[in-house]
C-alpha cells in the first residue's frame, strides 16, 4: 500500500508538470496579446510597448515559461498582467468561496441520493420508486443554470427568504450569513448532482439486490439489513465511489456557471474574468490549482476504492492478473 | 412517518428557519439618514486600485471624487471648478500656471497636502509606465515646480486650453503612499475600508473631511459579471442604485413600480461604424457618404435601446462644449445612397469585410448594417473578433476596410487631428482647426475652431457615427442625490441620501 501512495505521488507531480506546459503553450497559442487589455483607445505606440515589457509578454515564449516554472518550485504562482497584483493570495481567498460551496454541495447531494437511490431501487415497483427515478432523470436533463434561475425567482424575488446572490464582505467572520449566500447555489449544484448520483445508487443497489451473495446471506437466516450492511453496501459503493470522485471533480470545475448566477466572488468568477483579460498567470494559477484538486480528488478516491475492495488491491501488487490475454489471432 | 423521520424533518426545517431568518449584511444595512449606508451594484470592477496602473474604468467610477480628488472637479453635468485648487494664475504667454492650493486639506494618513503631493501626481501620469489613457494629453508639461508648498507652478512647452480640464482626471496623492494598488491615501470624502476582490468595495465617511462632509455615512459598491445577477440585486434590495445598465432589456421590471426610478442621462459612449480613410474603397468620401445615408440609424438605435439613446451625426455628444445637432449632414437615404455610389462608379456596388469586436451591442449592429447595405448592391461580410485581436489587427495594424467600435471618452473628436490615428483620416484643415482650437487663448475661440473642424468631419462622412449609447441609472426611489450622467466614468457618492 505504502508503494502504491508513493508511485501515485510520484504521478501526481509528473502530471501535474506536464499539465502545466500543456497548459502554458495552449495560452500562448491564442491570438492577440494580453499587454493590449491593459490599455484603451488613444494610447500611444510608447505605452503599448511599455505595457509589453511591464508584463513580460515581449519576451521569448521558451523564457516565459522558465520563469514560471522557476516561481512554481518556489510556490510562488506570479503576479497578474492586469492588476499587477499576486496571484496566489486571490486564489486563496476565492477558494474560500469555492470549496466550501463545492463540499457543501457535494455532502447535501451524498446524503439526499444515497437513501433516495436506495429506495429506487429497493422500491423499483411501487409507485414512488418510479416517480423518484422519474425526478432523478429531471434533474440530469435541466442546465444547472435554469435551476438557479428558478430558485432565484422563487426564492429570492418571490418570497424574498434568500439573498439573490452575492457573499458577505467579511467572508466567513459571520459564517450565517455566508452560509445564506450560498443556500441557493448549493441546492442549485446538489440538486443537479444528487439526480445523477440517485441514477448511479439505484442501478448499484439493483445489481446487489439481484446478486447471488445476498440471496445466499438471506437463506443462510441474515435479516434483510444485516445481509444488506455486512454485504451489500460494500459491493454497492465500490463503483458509487468511483463516480462521487467523478461528480466531486466535475462540480469544483464547473462552479463557474453557478458562481456567475449567483455573483459569487469563486474560483470560477475569476477565471471567467481572466481569461476575458487574456491575464496568463491568473490563468494559469487557477488553472493549475484546479488540476492540482481534481488529481487529488483522483488519487483519495482510488484510495477509498481500494481500502473498500481487497480484490483491487490484488491487481495493484501482482501485476499478472490484470495482463491481457494473448491476441486469439497473431500475424 | 415514524417519529425518528418525523424529527429529521423538524431538524431540517428548523435549520431552514434559522438560515432564512438571520439577518446577512447586506439587509442589516436599513439605517437611513446621514448614517445610511449606501450599496450600489455595478459591472465596472476596478482591476487595481491605481488609475495610472491599470485600474480601469471601474477605479474612476468608485474611487474618483469619493476617495482621491484632484485640483480641479469634472461635474455630473460637466462644468469644471475648484477643488483642491482654490485659485489660478495664467501667464499672458499661456505658457505658466501657477496653482494656489486649497489651505487644510489632509490625506486620509493626516499628512497635510503640500504642492510637492501635486507635483508627485502630475508626473505619476505622465512617467513612462504610465498606463493612463490620458497620458498623451500631459505631453505639454515641460516643467512642474513644488519649490512653495502651498502652490504649485507648472510651465507648458505650447499653449493648451484643455490644460485645466485635463487635470480634473488627476488625482492627488499622498507623495508618500507606498501601495497604490491596493491601499489608498487620498484627500476625499470617503476613505477606503475594504476591498473584497471579485465582490465588493466599501468606503466610508471620513469625519474630519476639509469639505462638506458626506450625506451618508458608508457606501458599498457590488461588483456582479453578469446583468441579471445585478438586476436582481437591486429587486430584493441588496443594492440602492445601478450605476449603468446595460440593455433595455431588463428595464421592464423597474418600469411602473413606484420603487424605482429610471433616470435617462447623457454618456459620452459612442457606437461608431469606423472606414479605414486611408484605402479603397472608403478613400473616397462619396462612397463614405453612401454608406452613411444607407444606414437607418434611428431604427438601428430603437431596435437595440428602445426610447433611449441618442443621434447625434457626429463625434460630439451634448455635454462637449461644442457640440451641434449634424444628423441632416448625411441624412438617411437609400436613393441618395445609390446615386453617390453610381457617381462614385460603384453602380455594381461592392463587397467589404467588416470587423466586428465579439461582445455586444456589435455582432447584432453588424447583422443590421448588413442587411441595410444589402439594398444598394454593397455586400458586407461579417468577421468576428475579439477586443484583443481589434487591438492588434486594427487599432495597431490598420488592417482593416471597416470596422465597428464604442468610443467612451468624451472630448475625443480631436482623434480626428491624428492622421496616424487607426480610421486613417487626413484632412490638413481639420488637423490645424484642432492644433490651433488647443491653442486658443478663450473657451469660445476653442468652441468655435471645434465647431469648425467638427462640421468639416462631418462633411467628409469621416465615419458613420451611429448613435450615442444612453446612461440609464436605476435606484431605488428610497435614495436621492446620485449622478445620473455616466461623464467620464465617474458616480459621486457623497449626496446619496437614503430615506424611509
Amino acid at each position: 500500500m505504502t508503494v502504491y501512495i508513493l508511485r501515485r505521488l510520484v504521478f501526481l507531480v509528473l502530471s501535474l508538470f506536464l499539465a502545466s506546459a500543456i497548459l502554458f503553450v495552449l495560452l500562448r497559442l491564442l491570438p492577440g496579446d494580453p499587454a493590449n487589455a491593459l490599455l484603451s483607445v488613444g494610447a500611444t505606440t510608447e505605452q503599448v510597448e511599455a505595457a509589453r515589457a511591464s508584463i513580460g509578454s515581449d519576451q521569448p515564449a521558451i523564457e516565459q515559461f522558465v520563469t514560471w516554472l522557476g516561481q512554481m518550485a518556489t510556490l510562488n504562482l506570479g503576479t497578474s498582467f492586469i492588476s499587477g497584483l499576486p496571484v496566489g493570495p486571490e486564489i486563496a481567498t476565492r477558494l474560500a468561496v469555492t470549496v466550501p460551496l463545492t463540499l457543501i454541495s457535494f455532502a447535501v447531494a451524498v446524503v439526499v441520493a444515497v437513501p433516495v437511490g436506495f429506495l429506487a431501487a429497493y422500491r423499483a415497483n411501487r409507485w414512488y420508486g418510479a416517480a423518484l427515478s422519474a425526478v432523478s432523470q429531471l434533474g440530469i436533463a435541466v442546465p444547472i443554470f435554469w435551476v438557479g434561475v428558478l430558485l432565484i425567482s422563487g426564492f429570492a424575488l418571490n418570497l424574498r427568504l434568500l439573498p439573490a446572490g452575492g457573499f458577505p464582505q467579511g467572508d466567513w467572520a459571520n459564517p450565517a450569513a455566508a452560509l445564506r449566500s450560498l443556500t441557493l447555489p448549493v441546492i442549485t449544484i446538489a440538486f443537479v448532482m444528487a439526480s445523477s448520483l440517485v441514477r448511479y445508487v439505484r442501478s448499484a443497489t439493483l445489481d446487489v439486490l439481484g446478486s447471488d451473495y445476498l440471496r445466499t446471506a438471506r437463506s443462510l437466516g441474515a435479516s434483510f439489513t444485516s445481509a444488506m450492511w455486512h454485504h451489500g453496501v460494500r459491493n454497492a459503493s465500490v463503483p458509487v465511489v468511483a463516480i462521487l470522485g467523478i461528480e466531486l471533480a466535475t462540480t469544483f470545475l464547473g462552479a463557474v456557471v453557478v458562481e456567475s448566477v449567483f455573483a459569487l466572488p469563486g474560483l470560477g468568477s475569476m477565471l471567467l474574468v481572466a481569461i476575458a483579460q487574456h491575464d496568463y498567470p491568473n490563468i494559469q494559477g487557477i488553472l493549475l490549482i484546479s488540476t492540482f484538486v481534481v488529481l487529488i480528488i483522483g488519487f483519495l478516491a482510488d484510495l477509498i476504492s481500494r481500502l473498500i475492495d481487497p480484490r483491487l488491491r490484488a491487481v495493484g501488487s501482482t501485476k499478472r492478473a490484470v495482463r491481457a490475454p494473448r491476441a486469439v489471432v497473431s500475424r | 412517518m415514524n417519529t425518528r423521520s418525523s424529527a429529521l424533518v423538524a431538524l431540517a426545517l428548523t435549520a431552514v428557519l434559522a438560515l432564512t431568518s438571520c439577518s446577512s449584511e447586506a439587509t442589516t444595512a436599513n439605517e437611513t439618514g446621514a448614517n445610511a449606508t449606501i450599496n450600489i451594484g455595478s459591472v465596472y470592477e476596478p482591476q487595481n486600485l491605481d488609475n495610472t496602473g491599470g485600474g480601469g474604468q471601474g477605479v474612476t467610477e468608485a474611487l474618483n471624487g469619493n476617495v482621491y480628488e484632484g485640483l480641479f472637479r469634472l461635474t455630473d453635468t460637466g462644468k469644471i471648478e475648484n477643488l483642491l485648487a482654490t485659485d489660478y494664475q495664467v501667464s499672458d504667454d499661456g505658457l505658466t500656471y501657477t496653482f494656489t492650493l486649497r489651505e487644510g486639506v489632509k490625506f486620509h494618513s493626516g499628512a497635510p497636502l503640500t504642492s510637492a503631493d501635486v507635483k508627485y501626481s502630475i508626473e505619476k501620469v505622465t512617467a513612462e509606465d504610465s498606463q493612463s489613457a490620458r497620458k498623451s494629453n500631459f505631453s505639454v508639461v515641460s516643467a512642474v515646480d513644488a519649490s512653495d508648498p502651498t502652490s504649485l507652478v507648472v510651465t507648458l512647452s505650447s499653449k493648451s486650453i484643455s490644460f485645466i480640464y485635463n487635470l480634473s482626471y488627476i488625482w492627488i496623492m499622498n507623495a508618500a503612499a507606498t501601495d497604490r494598488k491596493t491601499t489608498e491615501d487620498g484627500t476625499g470624502p470617503y476613505s477606503l475600508d475594504t476591498w473584497k476582490r471579485g465582490s465588493t468595495l466599501s468606503l466610508n465617511r471620513v469625519a474630519d473631511y476639509w469639505g462638506t462632509k458626506a450625506a451618508n455615512g458608508r457606501v458599498v459598491f457590488h461588483y456582479f459579471t453578469d446583468a441579471t445577477a445585478l438586476n436582481n440585486a437591486l429587486l430584493t434590495n441588496q443594492v440602492d442604485v445601478v450605476t449603468s445598465e446595460q440593455s433595455p432589456d431588463s428595464l421592464a421590471q423597474f418600469d411602473n413600480t413606484e420603487a424605482y426610478t429610471i433616470n435617462d442621462g447623457q454618456s459620452t459612449t459612442k457606437l461608431l461604424l469606423a472606414f479605414n480613410d486611408r484605402v479603397a474603397p472608403f478613400d473616397n468620401v462619396l462612397v463614405r457618404k453612401a454608406v452613411t445615408s444607407a444606414i437607418d440609424n434611428k431604427k438601428l438605435l430603437s431596435s437595440i435601446w428602445g426610447d433611449y439613446g441618442t443621434l447625434t451625426g457626429s463625434m460630439v455628444p451634448p455635454t462637449d462644449p461644442w457640440y451641434e445637432d449634424l444628423t441632416a449632414v448625411t441624412p438617411y437615404d437609400p436613393a441618395l445612397a445609390a446615386r453617390e455610389l453610381t457617381e462614385a462608379g460603384y453602380a455594381n456596388g461592392f463587397a467589404f469585410t467588416l470587423d466586428t469586436p465579439n461582445y455586444d451591442p456589435h455582432p447584432v449592429v453588424a447583422e443590421f448594417i448588413k442587411g441595410e447595405l444589402a439594398k444598394v448592391n454593397i455586400d458586407v461580410t461579417i468577421n468576428v473578433i475579439t477586443a484583443d485581436e481589434w487591438y492588434t489587427k486594427v487599432y495597431q495594424g490598420h488592417d482593416f476596410s471597416a470596422t465597428l467600435q464604442e468610443h467612451v471618452n468624451d472630448r475625443d473628436v480631436v482623434f480626428y487631428g491624428n492622421p496616424d490615428f487607426y480610421w486613417g483620416y487626413d484632412n490638413p484643415a481639420v488637423t490645424t482647426l484642432i492644433e490651433e482650437a488647443e491653442q486658443s487663448d478663450t473657451a469660445a475661440e476653442q468652441t468655435a475652431k471645434l465647431k469648425a473642424a467638427n462640421e468639416q468631419i462631418v462633411s467628409d462622412a469621416a465615419s458613420d457615427w451611429l448613435y450615442l449609447y444612453p446612461q440609464i441609472v436605476v435606484a431605488s426611489t428610497t435614495i436621492t442625490g446620485y449622478p445620473l450622467n455616466g461623464l467620464n466614468s465617474q458616480f459621486y457618492a457623497y449626496d446619496i441620501v437614503k430615506s424611509n
